[in-house]
């Protein structure tokens, strides 16, 4: 895409970027995407499929002209979506936790479209190509071969692991990866804890479906008290009823807002971590820079000066943008909790009171039924 | 499992009587499996068949003795074989084959065996246990209290037990229950009165009252089960939730059980009965070591199935009952499968009060390591909330639980209740059936003695013969009565029965939904506290 020069009209309004539509074909998953760019209303829609995005997250991984890019905290792309069918449900739940649940991919799609909006309200990263293209070439960018990103995902090199307790020169920095690698776990555990209990609320929404429609099926018309009993049998049926859709309500509400939202910061503080342990490489190579520098032999200490000089330079680079980053990422985590938590809190409020009400209403007519 | 084997000559018999169970693929020796299966869960008609007529076959039921068959005392013969069978050396227990549990009480299906061994143990005939009284006068009084009731007396009578308390220690230890009387009916002696009484006082007066009252038709609430395994960690001491729970569980069984006995306007009466709830002492009840109420019943049918079987099968000439026990059928399985239901309801619950804890458990762990202030305090306010939502299943689930497991578990267990005394009244009608095929066979015995050719004989056969006629066709009058008399007390225990049931569950779905709106109304409360905590996270 040519045009550097028309950087500023590209430039898209974050907030405008939906998922309106998903349709499943297969085994394929296709989005489609409206977006507006901030300078015009006019509004644009594209299709993309999953590996686009993939496409889009490499893009943005192997931008050149960016210094210190290794210190951006990248939004974090959801895992591979998995068509659910009966044997790869449980798989499905293993890989995207809270994103395989809910109806018809809808939790999928907001944080498809969450990762989107980061990605446009991230300062450096809006200004990407690759997301110019993503928003708006009306062919799939995907089908292209993109570079692949010079950064390595922090699980897979093992020997990388190695680099991880590496110490570090500077406390702010010392202090962000020890704080990051304890929250980290613990949000993970959360999110798996919660998981279970959004799943068993599930169950028993099941289980309560059958123990009503059991109810349902002990009607008898034989004699007046049969049909006393049996009208019990179809209230009581009513209110089983009524006690599982309150069980369905709720845990779609776990599943939207709280669920989400504690996926979405695992998932980030992961982000994280992997951008401080590219800092850390980078420390790490540095000081071996410093020790080769040091160690040369006359003839080789020019260019190993050199190289430590540069090494010494992308650190610096690396670091000053991790700490704006952090700052950032610590700004943005506490308003995204607090908007999930409130919306949660807000929606499992009206739900219970609705539910109250019914629940209130189906004791008032039970204690007037006659006997 | 007792390690008795049953003698052989039993064996022959059962294959007499059930060839197609001497298949191949069953394991030897039948009878010890049919025993042994008693002491399992049985619930396929086809082992307990096997059971009942090995039970049966020890009463002789080839010779038609209608005296000394009285209903539910399957024991009386004191024929050899049967005392072989029963008593082991160590077994003091004369009813070992009634030991099982009823298939509803779903934790604990284990066998019972004994409860080991008691302070008062006598070897005690069947006999004294549970003697037949077939009283005349306790039928006439019954009718006449049965229609004052009906005239509209107003029933004013509660019951609770509570405080249950361990006495004694190790495998003596029993658990003893203060069972409380309020009451202005003037039965009693005073208005409020409370007693001490352990399980198998109850058992003790549901044996009782089923002798003298399943016969003739009445409907006698089947008392709690016994349960080794629950029993057996509360004596040895097991503070732990499942064997408060298991008290608990039976605390209020055993207060249903004495409900539903006094709401019987006849059983109230029952000078057992109200010995029961005001004396201070009760003599012991020996042989209930290991009886249970619905055991008995258990036995009640099995025997009758069995005699059913045997027997020609009865001309009913009254529709109601045919229609009716087919409808108690159908019940039983709705029943059966709500309870399942339920049960299913009551596990999800629990699983969930225990992952909401762990959730939240997690969430403060997060509220303590979390930098950001606000942030901070909002998770832990988080996992208060979850604590409290924890708090609250567990409540439902106790509720659910005690509410509509124990009333549907209640109620397959009356229906077996029900069924044994439409199993009585067929009893009955085989019973006066056989006095008339006697009567018969006396009156041909006199035709054919006048035709005899010994004189001097003749005249004291004749006589002898004249008596014996005399005799059977008392009984052949006795039995019709007896017939028609259960006849009617079914009909009207049934009637009475049905009216109950429905009162009992509108009862129990009004206090389910309180406890719904309860837990709704809770909610709202804690959700309301959370949102300005969430909202101030800056």
């Amino acid at each position: 895409m040519k045009g550097s020069n028309e950087d500023s009209a590209q430039s898209v309004n974050g907030s405008s970027i939906k998922i309106t539509d998903v349709t499943q074909d297969g085994d394929t998953l296709t989005f489609a995407i409206t977006s507006q760019k901030s300078s015009s209303s006019a509004g644009v829609c594209v299709f993309r499929t999953y590996e686009d995005f993939e496409w889009l997250q490499q893009g943005l991984f192997s931008q050149e002209d960016v210094p210190g890019l290794q210190g951006v905290i990248f939004p974090p792309l959801p895992s591979k979506p998995l068509p659910s069918t009966s044997l790869s449900q449980a798989k499905a739940l293993k890989q995207l936790g809270f994103l395989a649940l809910g109806d018809e991919w809808m939790i999928y799609c907001k944080a498809l479209e969450l990762y989107l909006q980061q990605v446009a309200a991230h300062t450096t990263l809006s200004k990407s190509k690759a997301l110019y293209s993503f928003l708006n070439s009306s062919e799939s960018p995907g089908k292209q071969c993109g570079k692949k990103g010079i950064l390595n995902r922090l699980s897979q090199a093992m020997e990388e692991m190695r680099k991880e307790g590496h110490k570090d020169v500077d406390e702010f920095f010392q202090s962000e990866r020890d704080s990051s690698t304890n929250l980290s776990a613990l949000f993970k555990l959360s999110t798996e804890k919660f998981l279970d209990v959004v799943l068993n609320k599930q169950r028993l929404a099941l289980a309560c479906g059958h123990f009503s429609t059991s109810l349902h099926l002990c009607v008898n018309q034989d004699n007046p008290t049969a049909v006393a009993f049996s009208k019990i049998c179809l209230k009581l049926s009513d209110i089983i009823e009524a006690v599982k859709i309150n069980y369905e309500k709720v845990s779609d509400n776990d599943i939207s807002t709280l669920g989400l939202g504690l996926d979405l910061e695992s998932r980030y503080q992961e982000a994280k971590r992997e951008m401080l342990f590219r800092r850390t490489c980078k420390l790490v190579e540095l000081e071996t820079a410093n020790r080769n520098s040091e160690r040369a032999k006359p003839n080789k200490k020019a260019i190993m000066e050199g190289v430590q000089k540069a090494t010494q330079k992308e650190f610096d680079i690396i670091s000053s943008v991790a700490k704006q980053e952090i700052e950032h990422y610590h700004r943005d985590r506490v308003s995204l909790l607090r908007d999930f938590l409130i919306c949660w809190c807000e929606k499992q409020l009206s739900t219970a009171r609705e539910s109250s009400a019914l629940l209130s209403q189906h004791l008032d007519a039970c204690k007037k039924f006659a006997v | 499992m007792t390690a008795w084997e049953p003698p052989d000559r039993p064996r022959s018999r059962l294959a007499y009587c059930c060839p197609e169970k001497m298949a191949e693929d069953r394991e030897p020796p039948p009878l010890a499996d049919a025993v042994q299966t008693d002491f399992r869960e049985v619930e396929e008609g086809e082992d307990l068949f096997v059971s009942t007529v090995s039970t049966a076959e020890q009463l002789s039921p080839t010779s038609p003795e209608p005296a000394s068959f009285p209903a539910e005392d399957i024991s009386t013969n004191s024929n050899g074989p049967k005392q072989e069978i029963l008593l082991d050396d160590d077994q003091e227990d004369l009813f070992a084959e009634a030991t099982e549990e009823v298939s509803l009480d779903s934790p604990e299906r284990e066998p019972i065996l004994s409860d080991g061994p008691s302070p008062a143990i006598t070897p005690v005939t069947p006999t004294v246990i549970i003697t037949p009284r077939v009283d005349a006068l306790f039928d006439r009084s019954l009718d006449e209290d049965e229609e004052a009731e009906e005239n509209g007396d107003t029933f004013d009578m509660q019951i609770t037990v509570s405080d249950p308390e361990k006495v004694g220690d190790g495998m003596n230890a029993y658990m003893a229950y203060k069972v409380t009387t309020k009451t202005s009916l003037s039965l009693f002696s005073r208005n409020e009165f409370s007693v001490k009484r352990r399980f198998s006082d109850f058992l003790g007066l549901h044996s009782k009252l089923a002798s003298k009252y399943m016969h003739i038709g009445y409907i006698v609430p089947p008392a709690p089960e016994k349960s080794i395994v629950g029993m057996t960690k509360v004596k040895v001491g097991k503070e732990d939730l499942s064997s408060a729970e298991f008290v608990e569980k039976r605390r209020s069984a055993l207060e249903r059980y004495l409900m539903r006995t006094v709401n019987h306007p006849a059983l109230v009466k029952d000078p057992d009965v109200i010995q029961f709830l005001e004396n201070t002492e009760l003599p012991r009840a020996v042989s209930t070591q290991a009886l249970s109420g619905a055991g008995i019943l258990r036995m009640v049918n099995k025997a009758a199935d069995a005699v059913n079987k045997m027997t020609i099968k009865m001309n009913e000439s009254d529709a109601w009952f045919e229609e009716k026990q087919q409808q108690f059928e159908n019940l039983d399985i709705q029943l059966r499968k709500l309870h399942a239901s339920v049960e299913s309801l009551v596990c999800h619950r629990k699983e969930l009060s225990v992952n909401t804890a762990s959730f939240a458990k997690s969430a403060a762990m997060l509220g303590n390591s979390e930098d950001h202030t606000a942030l901070s305090r909002a998770l832990s306010q988080l996992a208060e909330v979850e604590e409290k939502i924890d708090q609250l299943h567990h409540e439902q689930a106790y509720a659910d639980f005690y509410l509509f497991s124990e009333l549907l578990g209640d109620y397959v267990r009356l229906i077996t209740a029900v069924k044994g005394v439409f199993d009585q009244r067929m009893k009955t009608w085989s019973k006066w059936q056989d006095a008339q095929v006697m009567l018969q066979r006396k009156r041909e015995a006199e035709a054919k003695l006048q035709y005899a050719n010994k004189p001097d004989k003749l005249q004291q056969a004749k006589d002898e013969i004249k008596e014996e006629i005399e005799e059977w066709e008392a009984k052949v009058q006795q039995g019709e009565r007896d017939f028609e008399q259960i006849s009617k007390n079914i009909r009207r225990e049934v009637e009475r029965f049905e009216k109950q049931r429905v009162k009992d569950f509108k009862v129990v779905i009004i206090k389910y939904l309180e406890s719904l709106v309860h837990t709704q109304q809770q909610l709202i409360k804690y959700w309301e506290a959370f949102l300005p905590e969430a909202k101030a996270i800056a």
